[in-house]
């Protein structure tokens, strides 16, 4: 196992204790902790440099200015791209309904079509439900295959040039299920549709090269990767973002205003009207360059193994089910299962006197769960400072739990 | 774990797993949804009430063990009571939800107001995130008789 066992002392919450045991902390997929460095850079920025950014001449405004835009340099880095390509938002849903307020209410019709899977969280169905109710367009979903991936086998038939978007998961949040990224954008291309992915779940855990996905927008979130929440990023192709519109006006996006009508301030500050989320977008850039620094190949190795253990381990347990893939190379660290009759929240409750932190419940995505004909699971999810100590422990609470509801 | 066999008494558990006049009414009935957006926990129920008196209830849910179980007990402590003896039963089950620890909430004297079974729902109080899991059917029952009030 690629261990990185290290890393927990920079973590000071994984220090403490929940319940009177030590914190078992496995709800990376809801958010994640964040390390020191990530800690301290937000709080230099306002010891030290805080101000309005873009903004006066001041130095404090420099130099706020220059951490916000550095961040922004860091962050696009990360994922392989220009910063000219990468505008801050508040998180994966602001960065989709960003998408669908500025480019889909504008491209979309009567009759036309959104492509979505079964698989997507509320954030990446919502909003194309409010576009869809605006426009007169409609949802069309894709199930899934026997192994929780989604099928696309059936793609022929519901793709045709009445398809304007194709909005997907990368991982899903529930199953762990990798998207057929490949397969789905260049479906989307080929009807000339674009192609939306909901990296929130994959950026933290892949490495991502943006550019060589061929999708036409990719969004994701800072708090599901070491960072704050209040802030993520909105990633175009540069003329998907130029034909796009800006869904929020105000201050810091413009270039003119007039009485009547204004003019926009370039890719990417057309996206982000009023002031930012500064402090934020400093943490963000903090807690890619923690990241960059451990290797993503690295987090990458530590997840498969612990995720594997995980899936091993939990096999071990009678009544329990999992939903989601075997085979780690088609997943990510999210497993979400069932145990006998024992409802989710009731086993979360259990761990939880453990010291041991899941979510239990739909996880925002209740297609999913109705598809999968289910009411509710609970969901363990492992990031890079988790060890398999912990498994252990989830697995021992587990047993605890039979025992308690009667499970023989 | 202490707080854990509170929670979880033999009696909440054979509710969860046995829930009283689990179904749906026919004829002419009132009939009230509720659910925990957050949790995802529902509970449907159908009321006949006559002359002030509930006659005949059932009910439908899915959701965690508290929800259910607590859903189930109202069900036996509702049927055959008059609605102001439910409505006091109501009170009393609020008060049970949020007092502090050491009181008694139970008072004998109204026969329509012991709280019975529903007693073993008193652990749920050291677990306040799970408190709402608790009052689901009873918020529900609260729609279903503003219902016949109107």
């Amino acid at each position: 196992m690629s261990d990185l066992r290290a890393l927990r002392a920079d973590f000071p919450i994984l220090s403490r204790e929940v319940n009177g045991k030590p914190l078992v902390y496995l709800d990376s997929a809801a958010t994640t902790q964040k390390p020191q460095s990530v800690l301290d850079a937000m709080n230099s920025y306002y010891e030290n440099s805080n101000a309005n950014v873009h903004r006066g001449a001041h130095t404090l405004a420099v130099e706020a200015t220059d951490l916000y835009e550095s961040a922004r340099t860091k962050v696009a880095a990360f994922i392989g791209t220009s910063p000219s390509q990468l505008a801050f938002t508040r998180g994966t849903t602001t960065a989709i309904n960003h998408i669908a307020y500025g480019w889909g209410l504008h491209h979309l019709s009567e009759g036309d079509k959104i492509l979505l899977t079964i698989m997507e969280h509320h954030a990446n169905i919502v909003p194309w439900q409010l576009v869809a109710k605006y426009t007169g367009a409609e949802l069309v979903y894709l199930d899934l295959d026997d192994d929780f991936g989604v099928d696309t086998s059936e793609l022929d038939k519901v793709l045709d040039e009445r398809v304007k978007i194709v909005s997907f998961s990368g991982m899903s949040n529930v199953t762990g299920a990798l998207g057929p990224i490949d397969v789905l954008s260049k479906a989307a291309a080929s009807v000339g549709a674009i192609s939306v992915l909901d990296a929130a779940q994959l950026v933290p855990h892949t490495n991502v090269d943006v550019e060589a996905l061929g999708v036409d927008f990719l969004a994701f979130s800072s708090h599901k990767m070491l960072g704050p929440t209040g802030i993520g990023a909105l990633w175009g192709r540069a003329d998907r973002l130029e034909e796009m519109e800006p869904a929020e006006g105000g201050g810091e996006m413009i270039n003119v205003v007039e009485r009547h009508a204004s003019t926009w301030a370039p890719v990417p500050h057309k996206f982000e009207a009023g002031t930012p989320p500064i402090a934020e977008a400093v943490g963000f850039g903090a807690a890619v360059d923690y990241l960059s620094a451990v290797g993503m190949d690295n987090v990458v190795a530590h997840e498969r193994s612990i995720t594997a253990y995980a899936l091993d381990r939990l096999s071990e347990v009678p009544d329990l089910t999992i939903y989601g893939p075997k085979d780690v190379s088609k997943r990510g660290g999210a497993v979400s299962f069932e145990l006998g009759d024992i409802h989710p929240h009731d086993i979360a409750t259990i761990l939880d006197q453990d010291g041991i932190a899941v979510r239990a419940g739909h996880h925002c995505a209740r297609p999913l769960m109705k598809y999968l004909e289910i009411p509710a699971t609970a969901r363990a999810s492992f990031y890079l400072y988790n060890v398999p100590e912990e498994v252990d422990l989830l697995v021992e609470s587990l047993h605890k739990a039979r025992g308690i509801f009667g499970l023989v | 774990m202490a707080g854990l066999d509170e929670l979880y008494r033999e009696v909440i558990l054979d509710h969860y797993r046995n829930p009283r006049r689990k179904g749906t009414l026919s004829g002419d009935h009132v009939h009230a949804e509720g659910n925990n957006p957050s949790c995802g926990d529902e509970f449907f129920l159908d009321l006949l009430v006559e002359d002030g008196v509930v006659v005949d209830a059932a009910m439908l849910g899915q959701g965690c063990s508290i929800s259910q179980a607590s859903g189930s007990m109202m069900m036996d402590a509702i049927v055959g009571q008059s609605v102001d003896d439910i409505q006091d039963l109501a009170g009393k089950f609020r008060i049970m939800m949020t007092i502090d620890e050491g009181e008694n909430p139970v008072d004998e004297e109204r026969p329509g107001s012991v709280l019975g079974d529903l007693e073993a729902l008193q652990g749920v109080r050291k677990f306040p995130v799970r408190i709402k899991c608790a009052d689901l059917a009873w918020t529900t029952l609260a729609q279903a008789l503003d219902q016949t009030a109107s």
